[in-house]
Order: C-alpha cells, then structure tokens, then sequence
C-alpha cells in the first residue's frame, strides 16, 4: 500500500514537471534509453549538463561584465547553452536562451543581462527540482513499481 | 578504381548479405557537446550500434586516418557503417568534415548525417549537395537513430521503404562524382522541419 502511494507520488511530481512547463519531451527520450545497463543514464547527463554548463555561465558572465559586450561571443556561448539545455527536455531554460539570443541579435545589452539573470534563476530551479526528483526516484529504484513485489492495490 | 570498385562490392555484400542484428552497425558520432556526445552514444548502443565518439573534425579524421599522417595498417580493418557529425563546431564544422570524407577514397561511400539545432534550408541544401545522407533536427530521437539503422541495414541500393527516393546508385557516385543531379534537394530535407522558409 505504502509503495503503491509512493509511486503514485513520484508519477505525479514527474508529471508536474512537465505540466509546468520545466520539462519537455526530449526528457522522455532520455527516459526510454535508460536501461537495465543504463539505470541511472537520466540523472547521468543531468548531472553532466549542470557540470558542463556551469562553465557556459560563467563565460558568459566574464563576458557580461565588459563595458564592449561583443554580442557574438555572447550568441556564440549562448547557442552552446542552448543546444545542451535542449538535449536534456529543460523547457523553460531553452526559452530563455532564445530570449537571450535575440537581444544579442538585436544588439541589447540590458536586454541580455535581464534575460541572463531570468534564465539563472530558470536553470537553478529546475536544478533543485531534478535533484530532489532523481532523489526520491532512487528510492523507488530499490522497490520498482513493476516489481513482483508489488503490494495489491487497496 | 578496380580496386575501389572491388572494395565497394564487398562492402555491398557486407551490407546486403548480414542478416539484422548479426554484425553491429559501427557509427563514428562527432559532437563538441558532452552532454550530446554522451547521449547520442546511448541512443546508438541502445540501438545495438557500436560507437565511437569523438569531440571534433579534427578528431574523426585522426581516427578515420585521413589526417595526413602516416596511416596505420589498422585502419584497412576500420569498418564505418556511418557517420554523425554535428554541423556546428568551433575548429572544423561539420560541414568541413563532411567535404573531407566525400573527398576520400577510403570512406567516401560511408553516408554521413548531419545534426543541427538549427533549421536552416541554405544550410540543409548545402549539406545535401555535399553528399550529406540527410539532415537531421536536433535533439535527435530515438526514431531518427531507427530509421537511419534501417536504410543502412537493408543497404545503400535498393530501397524497399519507399521514403525516399533512390537519389545516388553507389556505382555512380564512384564512377561519375556526379553530385549535382538531385532532383528535388528539399525531399531529403530536415526530416521533421515543419517549414523550410
């Protein structure tokens, strides 16, 4: 009973990810090529997407700092971040990647800086919710929901 | 050019001849992402291809051995049943990449298919006439992987799928290096572009 409510539970908080928006069908994808070899490959490139990406952020805050933005380099950065946040389903963030690279495109700069700091605040969010799902998803790896162990519906 | 055309009929038979799943597909993926390195080499393995990922242009010719250097004897053995490169990458794009090995004897027939997150048809057509198998949209699915394990599977010939239209015989392509005669570019266009404006 408890283990059919605790699935339950974690179906609906992977769901409200999607509902709300933070994530999009490309995370399904990821979903279906995790396999019995590959149990954890989703937390995997998450984990590796917020490793490599912290490094994109950073260049583009040095960046941001110059009083010459060279908007290129910027674009440049950003179309990296946005390739990586696309491949992992993260929705929101992607959005505010394009949103940045209009205002590089359009030569503004506190356009860009505005989005910037939206898109931070985008992609730590969805950090702290990934964590905390993939946390309560390993717990559930010990007991499967598909598993013959199964306790019968009440 | 008997011994490329003897090179090509075995590899044909190679390819016609091996039932599905007896010999494993070996893919050579070329993406500057890690994250989309580490996932295209799982959508590959999980469609029982061999994999082998590199970081860029200049990697994939190192390892194909068309760098220049001294190739090795290895490399006779190298058998690549397809090429994915991401189109843009700092250094040499895939574009460049592409040119390289339609440029060379030893893997000129190898189809090559190109990834981008970006829909752009002047790009897509210059891809295609280059040579480019087809142009795909990323994030890349699982049913892009499929499909192109498919067209290679039942080999680069005779087409049974109808999806797409016999553009290039392999013969001709080696005899004739007659790029420019596709009929209509914008069919092999990006397979899930909705609008090529």
């Amino acid at each position: 009973m408890e283990r059919n409510h605790f699935h339950r539970q974690l179906a609906l908080t992977r769901q409200s990810l999607f509902d709300q928006g933070f994530l999009d069908e490309q995370f399904i994808q990821l979903e279906e090529l995790q396999d019995d070899a590959n149990p954890n490959f989703v937390e995997e490139v998450v984990t590796l997407y917020y490793r490599d990406s912290a490094r994109l952020i950073h260049n583009i805050e040095q960046e941001l700092e110059k009083s010459n933005l060279d908007f290129n380099k910027l674009d440049s950065y950003m179309h990296q971040f946005k390739g990586s946040s696309s491949s992992i389903g993260a929705k929101k963030v992607k959005a505010e990647c394009s949103l940045f690279r209009e205002y590089c495109r359009t030569g503004n700069g506190e356009g860009c800086m505005r989005s910037f700091q939206q898109l931070k605040k985008e992609y730590s969010t969805l950090k702290k919710k990934l964590e905390a799902y993939f946390q309560v998803e390993q717990v559930g790896q010990v007991h499967p929901p598909h598993s013959k162990l199964k306790s019968f519906v009440v | 050019m008997t011994a490329v055309g003897d090179v090509l009929r075995r590899g044909l038979a190679e390819d016609l001849g091996v039932p599905n799943g007896l010999e494993e597909l070996h893919v050579l993926a070329v993406d500057d992402s890690l994250v989309d390195r580490k996932v295209i080499e799982q959508l590959l393995k999980i469609s029982s291809c061999k994999v082998t990922a590199v970081e860029s242009g200049t990697r994939a010719l190192q390892y194909l051995g068309l760098d220049g250097e001294k190739s090795t004897a290895a490399l006779n053995d190298l058998k690549i049943n397809l090429i994915m490169t991401d189109y843009s990458m700092p250094g040499m794009s895939g574009y460049e990449l592409l040119k390289k090995i339609k440029g060379s004897s030893a893997f000129r027939e190898v189809p090559v298919v190109i990834m981008s997150s970006e829909n752009i048809l002047a790009r897509i057509n210059r891809c295609l006439e280059e040579g480019a198998e087809e142009f795909i949209l990323k994030p890349v699915k699982l049913s892009d992987v499929k499909r192109l394990k498919d067209f290679i599977m039942r080999g680069e010939g005779e087409e049974k799928g109808k999806r797409r239209a016999p553009k290039r015989k392999l013969r001709d392509d080696v005899f004739t290096c007659d790029e420019l005669t596709l009929e209509s570019p914008t069919k092999f266009s990006a397979k899930r572009s909705t609008s090529l404006v």
